[in-house]
């Protein structure tokens, strides 16, 4: 059934969907309504699940290791500031396998302060050992949190969902809502690997000696890449079901296509507008969304792009000292490849800047004429920058 | 296949703790009175160290450690999970150090205990930082030589007096508040069966001494653990629904030098910095009623 | 032995393989005579390698040596001797 829903709200009765056993979150704009939804649900009854009124994220997602160690469903949200706290459990959770599933409305990070999205929030912990998927509307806020459950249970290992802070979180659009005895059919109770209980004593979180870190370390690498495989069943099974299928990533007119945007989250909606414009003149501009950034869609990504040209990348962040995670990521991607396009790197929407469609006209046009050229000057460019602020010319 | 050595103990030998640990027997003694209907979350720290170093596991009972600080999170987050899925007749208990409650804990503990979550914590107090090796805690006695309170010509180890974590936990209205001492064992085990048949947030503090920390002789942990007591250093008591009640009185309270002497970590006090330990003492013992 | 998932272990107090008695340099020994049963040797043993009984009964697989047994025990009926004598 369609209803109008913000980012939050389709997280937020995802979880409901999913039948959480335990929620424990912290509020912090833009998340917060995903937090106020669940403690509506559980406070009228239409959740059966204990809603932790934790003092801070690290407390929030401490508390949701416990639960899910102890064998019940558990569910957090946050953004920027309470990931950055909450980061060292991010670790924790990912080294002792707990399926626990957390919302991610992206923020940019302090300092200076900023409520306003980007993505430099879960960049920043993109080597936590989570799966993280990125969101283009609400629709996948809700269908892809549902998924997350099914995913993280049967390879036992956290998930987090990530979708635009503002852009999505508060912005309503219509999304489809699969009913409950549908979801039921998708997502059976949670059965858990390990379990804290009392008739089966285990010792879970123990000194990983160096004779076996190593060990346990390249466990997990091989859970993310079996995630892959993962994720693209479950899309399957979803789409089966209620009739949206899901892969890693999203082709949109790029099959043959000189120039290809790469990038994410909801930036891909301004993106395939611009896209649709292009091709109607004629022009072979084409979009490559990235749906799975952990773990990175290498195979996939080299099928979609080792034919183009030239690719520039957007993307709402910066690895400083470096480039753009994605960009850096999708280089590596293609370094032992013998066909290999062009790459520009966009920083663009930092803060909350909008980034407007002459700036991705911009982009286009850039790669563009590196594609003509076939060289590129200028690897990272900042987009919609404000030169005259900063004195430079960057 | 041979029997398992001592299986009713909950804790099982062959773990790393030093000889003579004050905390391991704490950890002993509280299980015993638990039982086996426990899950237990530990924070880091010397007791979570010793007995599990993977693939070993001291642990006869569901035992989980996730980080430092947040014992009190995690433990909550496990009775949550107990109550959500109907499961009854198991307790929830947290344990962590000084360390991991006064300081760094603080603010998880403080939450679980705001909240009304059904947990039983349990601070072993050994006064410092013992596993990453004998630095101050806030639950450092006054005058105590430790590796960050060192005794040189500009100070004099530990200048600030204990934090006072019983009344911190007492005054967010903890239903059950006790302090023991491992030489005082059917105290403390009878308050860890007091505070463990409440359903919600109960505290047990437990002064447990750290033979190389407090610079003592391996075979003295009970001797100076009790000497703690007789000389009203250490106060044993409950508070419960916010009513004190002292469970023990020393009948003649000794001079506190009889327990500082006993350790090297206060070798180097003088007479004087004594005498202003036993007016600390005096004052503490008069507020608890102890003559 | 292959790793668990997680690093969990399954099987409670494994740690009991490790003979902590190679530790020692003095054991406790028990005077049979001088021993009632009280058992508070064995109550204050943080290991625990002391059974409670009449006389009270050291497992030395793991006893550490620390001598707290010998220093508590009301009737003296423990003695630390040098590893090897006793």
């Amino acid at each position: 059934m369609k209803q109008t829903l913000t980012g939050d709200e389709a997280a937020a009765i995802a979880a409901k969907l999913a039948r959480v056993k335990v929620i424990s979150a912290y509020p912090i704009t833009p998340q917060t309504i995903v937090v106020e939804r669940l403690s509506e649900f559980v406070a009228n009854g239409e959740l059966d699940a204990e809603f932790i009124k934790v003092e801070s994220e690290h407390s929030a997602l401490s508390a949701c290791v416990g639960a899910a160690a102890a064998g019940a469903r558990a569910f957090t949200a946050t953004s920027s500031q309470g990931l950055m706290l909450m980061s060292e459990i991010l670790f924790v959770a990912s080294g002792m396998r707990l399926p626990i599933v957390m919302a991610n409305a992206n923020r940019a990070l302090s300092a200076p302060l900023s409520i306003w999205c980007d993505w430099g929030d879960s960049m920043a912990v993109r080597d936590c050992g989570w799966v993280q998927l990125y969101c283009e509307n609400n629709q996948e806020v809700l269908d892809l949190t549902l998924q997350a459950f099914l995913v993280a249970e049967s390879l036992s290992l956290p998930v987090m969902v990530c979708f635009d802070g503002f852009i999505l979180s508060h912005t309503t659009e219509p999304v489809d809502v699969p009913k409950q005895r549908e979801v039921d059919k998708f997502l059976p109770p949670y059965k858990p690997r390990y379990v804290l209980d009392p008739k089966k004593p285990v010792t879970m979180g123990p000194m990983g000696v160096p004779e076996y870190y190593e060990e346990f370390k390249c466990m997990q690498q091989e859970a993310m890449r079996a995630a892959k495989e993962k994720l693209v069943k479950v899309g399957n099974e979803f789409g089966k079901r209620f009739g949206r299928r899901y892969k890693l990533i999203e082709r949109y007119h790029s099959d043959d296509a000189d120039v290809i945007l790469l990038t994410m989250g909801s930036l891909s909606s301004s993106a395939k507008e611009l896209i649709d414009r292009y091709r109607a003149r004629g022009e072979k501009v084409g979009l490559v969304k990235v749906r799975s950034f952990r773990p990175f869609p290498v195979r996939e990504l080299i099928d979609a792009l080792e034919h183009a040209k030239a690719v520039a990348i957007l993307e709402k962040d910066i690895s400083l000292g470096s480039a753009g995670a994605l960009f850096i990521d999708t280089a590596a991607a293609f370094i032992n490849v013998e066909k290999a396009p062009l790459m520009l790197d966009f920083i663009c929407g930092l803060g909350g800047r909008d980034v407007e469609t002459l700036q991705i006209k911009e982009a286009i046009r850039a790669a563009a004429r590196a594609a003509e050229s076939g060289e590129v000057r200028k690897a990272v460019r900042w987009l919609g920058l404000r030169e005259k602020l900063v004195g430079l010319r960057v | 296949m041979k029997e398992a050595p001592f299986p009713e103990s909950l804790v099982a030998p062959g773990h790393g703790a030093c000889a003579g640990c004050g905390c391991i027997l704490a950890m002993r003694q509280a299980l015993e009175s638990l039982g086996k209907n426990v899950i237990v979350t530990m924070a880091t720290g010397c007791m979570e160290v010793v007995t599990t170093p993977y693939p070993w596991t001291a642990w006869r009972v569901p035992w989980i450690h996730v980080a430092f600080e947040n014992a009190a999170a995690v433990a909550s987050g496990v009775s949550a999970a107990l109550k959500s899925l109907g499961k009854k007749g198991v307790k929830s208990v947290a344990i962590a150090g000084d360390g991991g409650t006064a300081d760094i804990g603080l603010q998880a503990l403080s939450g679980m205990v705001e909240r009304g979550d059904d947990v039983l914590y349990i601070c072993y107090d050994n006064e410092g930082y013992m596993n990453t090796g004998i630095q101050r805690s806030g639950l450092t006695p006054f005058g105590a030589w430790t590796t960050t309170t060192p005794v040189g010509k500009v100070k004099r180890g530990e200048d600030r007096p204990k934090k006072n974590l019983p009344a911190i936990v007492a005054a967010h209205g903890a239903p059950y508040v006790a302090t023991a001492s491992v030489a005082y064992p059917a105290d403390y085990m009878n308050k860890i069966k007091k505070a463990a048949a409440i359903g919600g947030p109960t505290y047990v503090h437990v002064l447990a001494p750290c033979t190389p920390g407090w610079r003592i002789e391996s075979n003295k942990t009970i001797e100076v653990s009790r000497l703690a007591v007789l000389t009203g250093f250490w106060v044993l008591y409950e508070i419960e629904n916010g009513k004190l009640n002292v469970t023990f009185k020393p009948p003649k309270r000794r001079p506190v030098a009889d327990y500082l002497k006993m350790q090297g970590r206060f070798k180097h006090l003088t007479d004087a910095e004594i005498a202003e330990i036993q007016r600390m003492v005096d004052g503490q013992c008069k507020r608890f009623g102890i003559e | 032995m292959k790793l668990t998932a997680g690093a969990v272990i399954t099987e409670p107090g494994n740690a009991a393989q490790n003979k902590t008695g190679s530790w020692r340099t003095f054991r406790p020994a028990v005077d049979t005579k001088k021993c009632t049963g009280c058992g508070l040797c064995s109550v204050y043993c943080p290991e625990p390698a002391i059974s409670k009984g009449k006389p009270a009964k050291i497992d030395y697989d793991y006893c550490k040596g620390c001598g707290i047994c010998a220093n508590e025990c009301p009737f003296h009926a423990i003695a630390m001797v040098p590893e090897g004598e006793g």
